[in-house]
């Protein structure tokens, strides 16, 4: 049952998260693609193919803020200031491995701001951040809804229960180590 | 419509559509505010100018609630001083509070707001704000710390400059005003004008200051320090200096600048004279060659910033010719420097602008002969004012002087180029004696003149109809270059000045320039042209002068090295 759990979370994460750290879309062209979905395109389509890109490339690259800007007629200083708003926007590509922090009422509850200071602390970069080598990501996520595990973290999708700040060490030395292999 | 509304139990007169706050202002009533500007948008977001609505008991902001028949509203009751004193609390409470530091002590509103308001301890504390300053820009330097988020500065940006470089970025107490991308101002579109500084509220917005630099070469024996100021400061500096509005200042400025211990001090409408020589040769060369029109002007560098930005493909109309303040600093270390027996390297040029972006201006690749910058450093009026009084300089008590000759003397067309219209006025009278051989009837344009964002004209010079624009405020010139990018065809020459009224509006000007003031300003200008009688910049004996012993022909071999360049686009995140 628990396996079917994780899977099942594996899956939704995989498809809202995209972990590509190449700026796939001006290599394929494709934020034209984004635009012709929106015909009459106006400020209120702004989230929306913020989204889309995000979901392509992972993140907003200044490149593609540019041109949603050029495009919509909005300054990219507008843009920066709705898509900083929104918790749901990241500005740089993702981390080989994403590394996403639950701070949910349950995680909360059982200490999930330790978990994440020590994440910080331990990867040297800020939630929203990607470590220089493009290793590592961190974000924080509102609920992964996995509360009987809490507090947890979920790195490319698979799921780390009732961590602590020694199990964490043991987590991210893991994931070196398969770099280092 | 007209009715009345109830304040503070008087009965006072109300048009439909006026907003509680302009019916109070109108009756004598002050009420405080942070966020609000004039003739933009309320946004009603400091909650400082809130009143009581007796009725229903609420607090509504009066910069943005219209005023409604039968409305009973108290000004001053307990709960709206206690709610406007808890804002400057909590306000206080992430500040900085390094008053007696701040380049905005006594001259900011926080400041005055917490007096008016009598706050005396410290009864919320928090985290204080821990922002990086922001020093990329060469001249606007950013303190997120000392900011109070109003966003007056955004308001402006987007809406009078037409710019937009920055906005509101992150969200709840995360908040601050930044860039896209949260990048230094340098590579934002920012075009430098200042109009941002001159709207804060607080010290969060000021312009770079490089008094180290002029001290220092003041204090070098071997440099020669010679000093220029603009056409509009001598007009624009009285409020400064607590002396009457618009008041003309010009010889008590000469004489001060030489007791600080400048050398030479030259005036900046001489070179606005010879601006006026080359820009009207190259606008005559331009219409009877074919060359590409409308001419744009290129004396303003926050409009030469914003076309390589928004319009570079307007860039082949700019003028070519660079700005008065570096056809000054070009002749000083060329002309002068020859005349004095001096290398270019031994001038310290400086200059007073009633702009920041002239700071920028000075240190462009473009505006250098050999790698040695025309102008060395830029001081603003509000700046001046501060360095007048570093050095002791009694400005109540000095006897006038007159500027170094040469180039000291101007005619009065250059004094114009502080007003919006004056450079477009100035050409016009230069180019109608070279293509007439006869002087302009009158000398005065007044189709040109005044504080209007555009100013449209049809002269007749000779057999030559000429179509002529002026505009003021980015926003409103992007209007009318967007009519020439669509085609307009029916104007040959256009002014462009970036901040509301030309320079006397300028970014580096008195903070808090009233539009009265503004008028003030430009009465003045218009006042030295009517009583003065060298009103034309080719009769100036001293620019007559230059051209013989120095530059040769308006437009020739010699002026092209020195007093002209050239602008390509720019990459910036627009």
């Amino acid at each position: 049952m628990q396996q079917f759990f994780f899977q099942r979370l594996k899956n939704l994460s995989n498809n809202k998260f995209s972990t590509n750290p190449e700026n796939k879309l001006f290599k394929m062209g494709d934020i034209k693609q984004i635009f012709n979905k929106y015909p009459e395109a106006g400020r209120d389509n702004l989230i929306p193919i913020l989204q889309d890109i995000q979901s392509v490339d992972g993140y907003l690259s200044k490149e593609s803020i540019i041109k949603v800007g050029a495009h919509l007629d909005i300054p990219s200083s507008k843009i920066f200031g709705v898509a900083t708003f929104y918790n749901q926007f990241r500005f740089q590509p993702n981390g080989k491995y994403h590394v996403q922090v639950c701070r949910g009422t349950a995680c909360h509850v059982l200490g999930s701001v330790t978990v994440l200071q020590e994440i910080e602390k331990q990867l040297k970069v800020k939630a929203g951040d990607t470590t220089r080598d493009g290793l590592f990501s961190i974000e924080v996520v509102a609920c992964i809804g996995a509360c009987g595990l809490a507090p947890v973290i979920a790195i490319n999708g698979e799921f780390y229960a009732k961590v602590s700040a020694a199990s964490l060490a043991e987590i991210i030395e893991s994931y070196k180590n398969k770099e280092d292999e | 419509m007209d009715f009345t509304i109830n304040v503070n139990n008087n009965e006072f007169q109300a048009t439909q559509g006026e907003t509680i706050l302009e019916v109070l202002n109108k009756n004598g009533i002050k009420v405080p505010t942070l966020c609000h500007l004039k003739n933009s948008m309320p946004t009603g977001a400091c909650r400082m100018c809130v009143v009581e609505d007796e009725q229903t008991g609420k607090l509504i902001t009066s910069c943005s609630f219209p005023a409604n028949p039968g409305m009973k509203i108290k000004t001053h009751s307990q709960r709206v001083v206690e709610s406007r004193k808890t804002i400057i609390e909590l306000l206080l409470s992430n500040h900085p509070d390094d008053c007696l530091y701040c380049v905005r002590n006594k001259n900011c509103e926080l400041q005055d707001l917490s007096e008016e308001h009598h706050v005396r301890e410290r009864r919320i504390r928090g985290y204080k704000n821990s922002e990086k300053l922001d020093l990329s820009s060469a001249s606007i330097v950013r303190d997120p710390e000392k900011c109070v988020l109003c966003g007056r500065c955004v308001v402006v940006c987007e809406e009078v400059m037409g710019v937009a470089c920055i906005d509101f970025v992150n969200r709840g107490n995360k908040s601050i005003i930044g860039t896209s991308f949260n990048q230094g101002l340098n590579t934002s579109s920012c075009i430098n004008c200042g109009q941002c500084i001159m709207v804060c509220p607080t010290g969060a917005l000021t312009e770079k200051n490089h008094f180290p630099e002029i001290q220092q070469a003041l204090n070098d024996p071997a440099k020669r320090v010679v000093i220029q100021y603009a056409p509009s400061i001598s007009v624009s500096m009285a409020e400064e200096l607590g002396m009457e509005q618009g008041k003309d200042i010009n010889g008590i400025l000469n004489a001060a600048l030489r007791k600080v211990g400048f050398n030479n001090v030259f005036d900046s409408s001489f070179s606005a004279d010879l601006t006026i020589m080359e820009e009207s040769a190259e606008l005559i060369q331009r219409i009877t060659e074919g060359g590409t029109l409308p001419m744009i002007t290129s004396c303003c560098p926050g409009w030469v910033k914003y076309a390589e930005e928004f319009y570079s493909d307007l860039i082949p109309n700019l003028s070519s010719c660079k700005s008065p303040q570096q056809m000054m600093g070009a002749v000083i270390k060329s002309y002068f420097a020859e005349q004095e027996g001096l290398k270019p390297e031994e001038i310290y040029s400086v200059a007073i602008m009633p702009c920041t972006a002239k700071k920028f201006e000075a240190q462009r690749e473009e505006m250098t002969q050999a790698g040695i910058s025309d102008v060395d450093a830029v001081l603003t009026t509000r700046e001046l004012t501060k360095f007048l009084k570093l050095y002791g300089v009694d400005m109540f008590n000095i006897k006038p002087e007159l500027t170094d000759s040469p180039m000291g003397f101007r005619s009065t067309a250059g004094k114009l180029f502080g007003a919006s219209g004056g450079v477009m006025e100035a050409a016009i009278r230069t180019a109608h004696f070279k293509l007439t051989g006869k002087e302009l009837v009158n000398f005065q344009i007044p189709q040109i003149r005044g504080l209007e964002k555009r100013k449209e004209a049809k002269m007749k010079i000779g057999d030559l109809e000429l179509g002529v624009a002026v505009v003021n405020g980015m926003a409103n010139a992007r209007e009318l270059l967007d009519e020439i990018k669509n085609g307009r065809n029916d104007i040959h020459f256009v002014e462009v000045m970036a901040c509301p009224g030309g320079c006397i509006g300028g970014g580096g000007q008195h903070i808090g320039t009233s539009h009265e003031q503004l008028k003030a300003r430009m009465k003045t200008l218009y006042k030295i042209d009517e009583n003065e009688t060298l009103k034309v910049s080719h009769k100036n004996p001293e620019i007559i002068e230059l051209y013989d012993n120095f530059l040769g022909e308006a437009g020739g071999h010699k002026s092209h090295e020195l007093l002209h360049t050239k602008y390509k686009k720019r990459e910036v995140m627009i």
